[in-house]
């Protein structure tokens, strides 16, 4: 994820990612996707250009990207901490660790700390459901969680 | 008798996601760092994982005998191993013996699961060294609608959660004249205690990749798409990886194989939303739009992507194709029980003190898993209930235990099989908060098209916090039994059509946990 300062800089990123992806069939979530990666989030500023390119109008763009869980439009916190709040790691414990989390953190879910060090997800399964309770940090999943455990991540992502 | 190794010893580290969770990484990388401070020689090969999850991180080391396992490794294990002369197969208290004869692994039946946890998921040439490509090389000898009747006489029914039989399904775009026809794989896989489709991705893409490919073969289809969940990045990095080396050896391509055939394929990557692994709403989000429901018919198999005849097949449907045209039809349909045949990856979650992947024949029963294969639950209490199929499956009680494994048993008891996922919850599960939750799901990833699912889920969970709080409970209970009615009867697709299933399995096994006398 690349910090970009500028309303140019911004553009310009935006300019290249929607050149590089607006021939493929379908383009428009394979072009959130890489937007999301690039800046961290999808901009509303971006809906109108994103719209000339596919010849969507701006209304279609921002249903899409509301429509989907996935997609942000403000940039999140450094880390983004996402627990597992599906059946299998209920029946682990997730409850208690989704309470220990908004509490550390002092956030709800779909919050970012006030050091900007975490946003807080809830996720609907991992894949991990053999070794729940599962909580997935930025891109990594761990297993088995305990209280102890997401202290320990807690206190890594804010180092 | 000491022999120091001349030849590098090969160990294994499972590089799957949930090894991974496990710390399979920093175990990996003390391995590494240990055998240099000693100056051994080793090679390290990251392996899928054999699916004994409650034993991650599981280090293999390959002796003359077969590969001998130790687990659950911590990093902190990794000097102890090394000082007990475990890359000479020696004892530990973390042994586990020959790898092939832990008993779990050996009663299994592994077949779409047959390489798992043995190669390293993408080295190709680990692929052709283990049967792979010999699906794909048999299609070439065959004629489109001999594969098809191939599929069709295996029995093999779409592992997604809906069964329908795979071969029909292919016959009908087999049948379609058109330009352009697609292959679509559905790597959603949204249900909470499955991951079967993520092992097979992350642990053996080219299997996926090869089943693709003859189905591209099988109807005319030129282009693949695998659409994966946004919450698998690992699957995501070794679907690219496998792809792009399939491709360089001319299996993905033009001419594949040296035949007249092309076949290309892309990962999608999905977004987070649940409904989106309905085969309808999954072929708008491929399309660019918002993920939601379309009417059916026309079946996707007629108008399906960008209005094409298209096949959509769940990962391990399609992962399952290599083998049935490697070893035969009949190969296969002599695995299995009733209409149900073959194999099913079972994936082993929840409350269990052995959770993981168990393929076996259709017709073991679901006590023989949970307690056989799971060891009971994690915690040690009894287990009250167990969720089957996914946030969409019935709950069932221990008098269902019994059950066997197999697509028509569980219609008969108002269950389903779906994809194979196996929750347990021990005796302080709520039910009544289970149901509530199901209700909360559904109006979380309901698309919104239609009334019965976008309010009904809402309504649900009102009504059903009524019920917990204990007012109007025999009124209370009517509303939910008719609310149910309504989303069984008038929703469009089975997000809201399914939904009561466990909402009522719940209420009706687990009265007590609503209120009402059993
Ligand atoms: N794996 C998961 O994560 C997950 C999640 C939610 C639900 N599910 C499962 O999904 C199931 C419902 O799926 P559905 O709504 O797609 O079921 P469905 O019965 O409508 O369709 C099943 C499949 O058969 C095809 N089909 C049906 N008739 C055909 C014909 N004559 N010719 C060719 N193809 C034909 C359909 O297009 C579809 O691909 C549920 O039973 C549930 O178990 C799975
Ligand atoms: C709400 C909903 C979610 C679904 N999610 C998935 C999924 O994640 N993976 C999947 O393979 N099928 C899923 N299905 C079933 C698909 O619609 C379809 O039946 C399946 O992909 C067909 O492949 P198969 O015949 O190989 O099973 C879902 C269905 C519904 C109604
Ligand atoms: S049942 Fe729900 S998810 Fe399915 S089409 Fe209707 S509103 Fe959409
Ligand atoms: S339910 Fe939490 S990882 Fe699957």
């Amino acid at each position: 994820m690349q910090d970009l300062q500028s309303k140019q800089d911004l553009d310009a990123k935006l300019g290249a990612l929607i050149s590089e992806h607006q021939h493929m069939p379908g383009a428009l979530m394979p072009l959130l996707h890489a937007i999301q990666d690039n800046i961290g989030y999808v901009p509303e500023s971006s809906y109108s250009q994103i719209g000339r390119a596919l010849s969507l109008s701006v209304a279609e763009v921002h249903g899409v990207v509301t429509f989907y869980h996935h997609f942000r439009t403000h940039k999140p916190g450094r880390h983004v901490m996402q627990i597992c709040r599906a059946e299998s790691c209920q029946s682990m414990g997730s409850e208690a660790l989704e309470a220990h989390a908004k509490k550390c953190l002092n956030v709800d879910y779909h919050q970012t700390t006030s050091d900007d060090a975490i946003t807080l997800e809830a996720v609907y399964c991992l894949g991990n459901c053999a070794l729940s309770p599962a909580v997935m940090m930025d891109e990594e999943v761990y297993g088995r969680v305990s209280a102890e455990d997401l202290d320990a991540l807690i206190a890594e992502a804010k180092a | 008798m000491m022999t120091t190794p001349n030849i590098s010893t090969k160990v294994y580290i499972p590089r799957d996601s949930s090894a991974l969770s496990m710390g399979a990484e920093k175990v990996a990388a003390a391995i590494a760092q240990e055998a240099k401070k000693r100056g051994l020689e080793i090679t390290i090969i990251r392996n899928g994982s054999r699916g004994l999850y409650w034993l991650e991180t599981m280090v293999e080391v390959a002796t003359e005998q077969g590969r001998v396992a130790y687990g659950p490794v911590k990093a902190k294990d990794v000097p102890s191993l090394f000082d007990a002369d475990f890359l000479q197969a020696k004892t530990h208290p973390l042994s586990l013996g020959l790898t092939e004869e832990i008993d779990w692994l050996k009663k299994q039946q592994r077949l779409t699961f047959a390489r798992v946890g043995i190669t390293d998921p993408v080295s190709l040439d680990d692929y052709i060294a283990h049967d792979g490509y010999k699906g794909l090389k048999k299609a070439l000898t065959l004629s489109g609608a001999e594969i098809v009747k191939a599929v069709t006489d295996s029995g093999l029914r779409g592992r997604g959660g809906a069964a329908f039989p795979t071969g029909i399904k292919w016959n009908t775009v087999l049948g379609c004249k058109s330009d352009q026809k697609y292959i679509v794989c559905n790597a959603d896989e949204g249900d909470s205690g499955t991951f079967s489709d993520r092992m097979i991705m992350e642990d053996d893409p080219f299997v996926l990749i090869e089943g693709m490919t003859i189905a591209g073969v099988a109807v005319g289809a030129t282009q693949g798409y695998i659409y994966l969940r946004s919450e698998y990045p690992h699957a995501l990095k070794a679907l690219n990886e496998a792809i792009v080396k399939a491709e360089a050896a001319g299996y993905l391509g033009e001419n594949i194989c040296g035949s007249t055939h092309t076949f290309n394929l892309e990962v999608r990557r999905a977004a987070g939303a649940y409904v989106c692994g309905e085969e309808t709403s999954l072929l708008e989000s491929l399309e660019g739009k918002r993920g939601l429901v379309r009417f059916k018919p026309p079946l996707p198999a007629i108008e399906g992507l960008f209005g094409k005849p298209t096949v959509v097949n769940n990962v391990i449907s399609l992962a399952t194709v290599p083998i049935i045209l490697d070893k035969g039809a009949q190969y296969y349909a002599d695995y299995g029980m009733g209409r149900s045949r073959g194999t099913l990856p079972i994936q082993l979650a929840g409350n269990l003190k052995h959770g993981g992947l168990v393929e076996l024949a259709f017709g073991i029963t679901l006590r023989e898993l949970l307690y056989d294969y799971g060891g009971g639950s994690a915690t040690g209490k009894p287990i009250r209930a167990v969720q089957v199929g996914g946030p969409l499956g019935a709950f069932l009680p221990e008098s269902q235990f019994d059950t066997p494994l197999d697509y028509e048993a569980f219609n008969n008891i108002w269950a389903v099989l779906g994809h194979g996922g196996i929750v347990a919850f021990d005796d302080t599960v709520d039910m009544a908060k289970m149901a509530r939750y199901a209700f909360e799901f559904c109006a979380i990833e309901s698309c919104g098209k239609c009334t019965p699912c976008r309010i009904g889920s809402t309504r649900g969970v009102e009504v059903i916090d009524k019920i917990i709080a204990g007012t109007d409970t025999v009124k209370n209970i009517k509303l939910v039994r008719d609310l149910s009615d309504t989303m069984l009867n008038g929703s469009l697709c089975a997000l809201g059509g399914m939904t009561p299933y466990p909402v009522l399995s719940a209420m009706n096994h687990f009265p007590e946990d609503f209120g009402i006398a059993k």
